[in-house]
């Protein structure tokens, strides 16, 4: 039990580290991920094709061979940044894939009617796609984006391997000190459920406020 | 193809005009190529030192032992969740609420925790071999997963066949065992197969636990220095292999789910996609 009461602010140095890496991978990973939903529609060729391998190769990555490559390799090009920041490149690029697809599926979900009004209207690709079509699609993808954020903060956990502070890395300073290493896992999984809790229970709310009743 | 409502069918003036779109966006996509490769060569990773050592057989066949560990930790997690799985789902759809109870609460649990967790709760806590404690929790996890998919996929099968087979006369496991589970099973296929690709992606966290498998083989040669710390190369060897294994068992799921949609045996269920975890744990399915 004293395991956390002796060491809060290493478990909430750990708690902070995962938080981080989550809120920002989360950004770039939606980011990219609409980006590349919107590439993947578009009617240029070349975009459609780019947005096809990026998915189908990031989704068949393994995420410790990811992080492996972008923070073991990319300092050999003389790309040297904090280890933090690639951990985020790496699990946002890695999620991206995903919240593309969810994206992807959710434009399919918007009635063909929607675009085809926003088209006789003389509204551009751009613009049926941004006024139109991804508005109403975000509100039926909120559930599948909430599930694939929450995968990627319990895949945050693969960084505190890598010498990125993070929830999971605090075990081996603690196992070094001594303390009961089962105790030690019951502080973290409870970190874990709450950072996992916390933005279900966002997603829900925001389910709540914009999501289409089924 | 269906997301043309997005566009009209392009005239000559926008043909034109995609054509150039097209085009600089290949010339950005193949100039940023042009820049790695450049960088490639800049930091000489196509040296014929670094190059080598994939020449000598003591060292393929270090990547092929490690390939083998990668397959056998793969195959063993394979088949043991999906034991746990079936188990795991029967709990939940029993009849008895205790067992309900702990099923759900053991799903829920698992999916919930980070699979890196609890392998190294096994392996540094229970003191578990590396191997074993990989595949313990790839199986807890994946397990429960499945156990959902498969809970999922019995109660999507139509109401109408449970209800025609007690009407027949058959008793509770009969009507699983005959009428919900086959149906159920065929059209959860490609559901189970996409859930095997992250199983067999996972199998990738040995190497943070020091499990000899494909990663950390490559890690071994990487970091030698009588081959100039060779690790793009490296990188360059393995990426393709893993990620062409994980895409051929994707492809075999997109292949099953193509077949289910033309087959008439599958008719009477409909499965969604296998969620990454729970929007709600303790909400159940989703």
């Amino acid at each position: 039990m004293n395991v956390l009461t002796d060491n809060f602010s290493l478990y909430g140095e750990g708690l902070l580290g995962t938080v981080e890496l989550t809120v920002y991978a989360s950004l770039l990973a939606l980011v990219v991920g609409f980006l590349m939903a919107s590439f993947r529609v578009a009617p240029v060729a070349s975009l459609r094709a780019f947005g096809t391998v990026w998915v189908a190769v990031l989704r068949n990555t393994p995420l410790t061979l990811l992080f492996f490559a972008v923070l073991l390799g990319l300092p050999r090009f003389g790309v040297v940044l904090p280890f933090q920041l690639f951990a985020v490149l790496a699990l946002g690029c890695y999620t991206s894939a995903f919240i593309c697809e969810a994206v992807r599926s959710g434009i399919n979900t918007v009635p063909t009617g929607q675009g085809e009004a926003a088209r006789s209207l003389g509204m551009t690709f751009g613009q049926t796609l941004g006024a139109v079509i991804l508005p109403q699609a975000f509100r039926s993808v909120i559930p599948p984006v909430g599930s694939t954020l929450i995968a990627l903060a319990k895949n945050s956990a693969i960084a505190g391997s890598f010498s990125v502070t993070e929830l999971l890395g605090t075990y081996k300073t603690l196992n070094e000190l001594g303390y009961s290493i089962i105790w030690t896992f019951v502080w973290i999984a409870v970190g874990y459920l709450i950072v996992t809790l916390t933005i279900s229970a966002v997603f829900n709310v925001l389910e709540k406020r914009w999501g289409v009743p089924r | 193809m269906s997301d043309t409502a997005l566009y009209d069918i392009p005239g000559p003036l926008a043909r034109r005009r995609h054509r150039l779109y097209g085009l600089a966006s290949t010339v950005v996509i193949l100039g940023f190529v042009a820049w790695v490769i450049y960088l490639l060569f800049d930091t000489h990773q196509f040296t014929a030192e670094k190059w080598r050592p994939f020449t000598y057989v003591g060292i393929q066949e270090l990547l092929l032992r490690g390939l083998g560990n990668t397959l056998k930790a793969f195959a063993y997690a394979a088949v043991l969740s999906l034991v746990l799985g079936g188990v795991l789902a029967t709990g939940r759809l029993s009849a008895h609420r205790p067992v309900r109870w702990v099923a759900t609460l053991l799903v829920e649990f698992f999916r919930a925790m980070p699979v890196l967790v609890m392998i190294f709760f096994v392996f540094v806590a229970l003191k578990v071999q590396p191997m074993p404690a990989l595949i313990t929790g790839l199986t807890l996890y994946n397990g429960s997963v499945l156990a959902e998919v498969f809970r999922t996929g019995v109660n999507s099968v139509e109401r109408g066949q449970r209800e025609a087979a007690y009407s027949l006369g058959m008793r509770k496991t009969q009507v699983m065992g005959y009428v919900l589970v086959p149906q159920a099973v065929r059209a959860m296929l490609p559901t189970i197969i996409s859930q095997l690709v992250v199983a067999l992606k996972d199998t990738s966290l040995g190497f943070l636990i020091t499990y000899e498998e494909f990663l950390h083989a490559g890690k071994l040669i990487a970091s030698n220095l009588d081959y100039g710390l060779p690790f793009i190369p490296v990188v360059m060897v393995i990426s393709p292999i893993y990620i062409g294994m994980c895409m051929l068992l994707s492809w075999l799921a997109t292949f099953a789910a193509k077949r289910q949609r033309r087959s008439p045996k599958t008719e009477a269920v409909e499965v969604a996609p296998a969620e990454p975890g729970t929007l709600l744990p303790g909400a159940g399915a989703h």
